[in-house]
């Protein structure tokens, strides 16, 4: 039962994963982003992290993403044109480097003489330490004790980045005694 | 067949898949009737009696009112994006169904669909989504004033929905669960002032340190379901009608079925929060009060009564208040809201911790 | 029960579209959601091994992984935009004026 449910949201992800990369109209790449990022979320409660689960769509699919739809309406992108021997030539490189990569991804998680397991990794275990007091509890009591510092740089990050794009995205503004010049002039 | 029954998997899914559809049911025809609701309790308060032609006290008008947009003519405009103009309408409606798969009605086990035990997180995700239809239905549209319009609505509900979260964490710190289900059963019985219970039921909105939580959370939810005085994005007067100007019959139902389903969700969510949910005299101590032995009646009538008077709160709210200009709004939600609910939190937190209770 | 390999192994081809995506696309949107996909399959694999090991460890860092992504995405998204001001396009292969 587990695995016909993992199966499915496997197969919606990756589905939806290349149809991001593929589709021409940024928008729907976009959509397609959302929908991995929810199959994704279905995945994290199969493996009983449900608060993580949730988390992913608050954050991922209910923030980011609508933070990058507003981005590509404000910018107005229209379909992606794509054409040129160029871009092609690149493209079929960027293929071929992905398909070497997955090779040898298969290589080292197949083969026991090359440092992998032989695709015998073990089946995840389903009982994990904090399921009975709660994932969430577990997980609160994680970030506050051992992961403290972290915790606390990471809102320090946060601050920064908000500062950072309130700066870069203000654009330029004129400086104080021009404007002041011209407002007396226009009084 | 009698085999299959037997698995208590197919027992509970089947319970489950029967109580989606009578909630189901029974929510739309409740939104079409709270539309009706709306219609006369506006009325009055204009100081006329509101639609009374249709049926008895005009109790059949929404029933009108349906077959009116089924049979209207459907239109799409011609540089739109056909798709997502299709999808927009169905993704206002489809987050606040899905809540309703957390909200208690009634004492647990038969009153709630599930009870999964991040019940609140489910919520706030499924905010979060329900600012996507709006957005995509702005854009779909192809009309400059619907992008605007859309655009205006998505950044409002993602500004209050930070002070939404952080209203509901002392609600959270005093529970000690995210579970819907723990919360309302923590509300349970009579508010004790150290060892002597008072004659006032232990509701969350006694315990003074969440009434102001309460507040954020009302004036929030307000602005999350896009209504007065934070509905200028869909302002009739200001922006031709906002995000949903181009959509016709149907469609237009479906994000206005999403508006008010939207505004059940979030007043069912408040009365489980902060006023004990199913909790009510008859049925104080648990599901087996002095009133019933049985599964608790009364609990969902009790929670009928408290998610009506939260209701007509908000249609009263409506007709009352002007319209906040948008950078009022904007500057509100960050400058006072944002500030006001972490400030909470700390309260809460601390006021907790001091008396022990954590 | 789901066995280890087959999550590592969809992270792997999850990460693998996402590098594509990386080096195919022009649109710098679209390159930016290929990042995003590639952190979230090294989130996968994060949250695999919490469970296969049965420590929690692995979903903190997931929440932390995911918060510096946030802030990633602002800021790299309020570059996209300002750049879209000066150059009044987003295909990474029209700015090149630093190209020798």
């Amino acid at each position: 039962m587990l695995a016909v449910l993992f199966v499915g949201f496997a197969a919606l992800l990756v589905v939806t994963s290349l149809m991001v990369v593929l589709h021409k109209n940024p928008v729907t790449s976009a959509l397609f982003l959302v929908l991995a990022f929810c199959s994704l979320a279905g995945i994290y409660l199969l493996l009983k992290a449900e608060f993580l689960g949730m988390v992913q769509i608050v954050v991922y699919a209910g923030a980011i993403m609508v933070l990058f739809l507003f981005v590509i309406m404000y910018l107005n992108l229209q379909h992606d044109v794509e054409t040129g021997v160029q871009i092609a030539v690149r493209r079929g490189i960027g293929w071929l480097v992905g398909a070497l990569l997955l090779l040898v991804g298969a290589t080292l998680l197949g083969a026991p003489a090359h440092g992998g397991s032989g695709w015998a990794l073990g089946p995840a275990n389903d009982e994990l330490p904090g399921v009975e007091a709660g994932n969430v509890a577990s997980i609160g009591r994680l970030l506050y004790s051992r992961y403290l510092f972290p915790f606390e740089i990471t809102s320090i990050l946060l601050l920064v980045a908000m500062i950072g794009v309130i700066v870069i995205a203000r654009g330029r503004t004129r400086r104080p005694d021009e404007s002041s010049r011209r407002a007396s002039e226009g009084a | 067949m009698a085999a299959l029954w037997s698995i208590p998997a197919v027992q509970s899914a089947t319970w489950a898949l029967v109580k989606v559809l009578i909630i189901l049911h029974a929510m739309l025809g409740l939104v079409s009737y709270l539309i009706y609701a709306e219609r006369k309790i506006c009325g009055h308060i204009q100081a006329r009696t509101g639609p009374n032609r249709v049926g008895p006290l005009g109790l059949l008008q929404p029933i009108a009112d349906v077959l009116k947009l089924l049979f209207k003519e459907e239109f799409i405009p011609a540089e739109a994006n056909k798709v997502i103009f299709h999808i927009a309408p169905i993704l206002a409606v489809f987050p606040a169904i899905v809540t309703f798969a957390v909200i208690p009605m009634g004492p647990p086990p038969m009153f709630v669909v599930t009870d999964i035990n991040v019940g609140l997180l489910l919520f706030l995700a499924m905010s979060s989504l329900g600012v996507y239809a709006i957005t995509l239905g702005g854009w779909a549209s192809n009309n400059k004033y619907a992008l605007l319009g859309g655009l205006r609505s998505s950044a409002q509900m993602i500004s209050y929905e930070l002070a939404m979260g952080l209203s509901t964490i002392p609600v959270l710190l005093k529970s000690g669960t995210l579970s819907l289900v723990g919360i309302v059963e923590r509300q349970a019985g009579w508010y004790q002032v150290g060892p002597t219970p008072l004659w006032l039921p232990n509701w969350g909105i006694f315990h003074w340190y969440l009434v102001l939580p309460f507040v954020i959370f009302l004036i929030t939810a307000f602005a999350e379901t896009n209504r007065a005085p934070f509905d200028l994005p869909e302002a009739e007067g200001e922006l031709v009608a906002g995000f949903h100007t181009e959509y016709s019959s149907m469609k237009w139902a479906l994000f206005f079925l999403g508006e008010y389903m939207n505004m059940i969700v979030i007043s069912s969510i408040a009365v489980t929060l902060f006023f004990g949910g199913w909790h009510g005299p008859g049925l104080m101590f648990g599901a087996h009060g002095w009133l019933s032995e049985g599964p608790g009646w009364m609990g969902l009538v009790w929670y009928l009564l408290k998610l009506f008077v939260l209701m007509f709160f908000f249609i009263w709210v409506r007709w009352t208040f002007p319209r906040l200009r948008y950078d009022q709004l904007m500057g509100f939600g960050w400058k006072v809201l944002l500030p006001a609910a972490i400030v909470n939190v700390l309260i809460a937190a601390v006021w907790l911790f001091v008396r022990g209770g954590m | 029960m789901i066995p280890l390999s087959w999550l590592i192994a969809l992270s792997a081809i999850v990460f693998t579209i996402g590098v594509v995506g990386v080096l195919v696309r022009r649109n710098a949107l679209v390159i930016f959601m290929s990042i995003e996909l590639m952190l979230n399959a090294a989130n996968l694999a994060f949250v695999a091994f919490a469970s296969h090991l049965k420590s929690l460890d692995g979903q903190v860092f997931v929440f932390f992984v995911m918060t510096v992504a946030a802030a990633e995405v602002a800021i790299g998204l309020a570059i996209i935009v300002h750049l879209f001001r000066l150059r009044e396009t987003v295909f990474v292969d029209e700015i090149h004026l630093l190209k020798g």
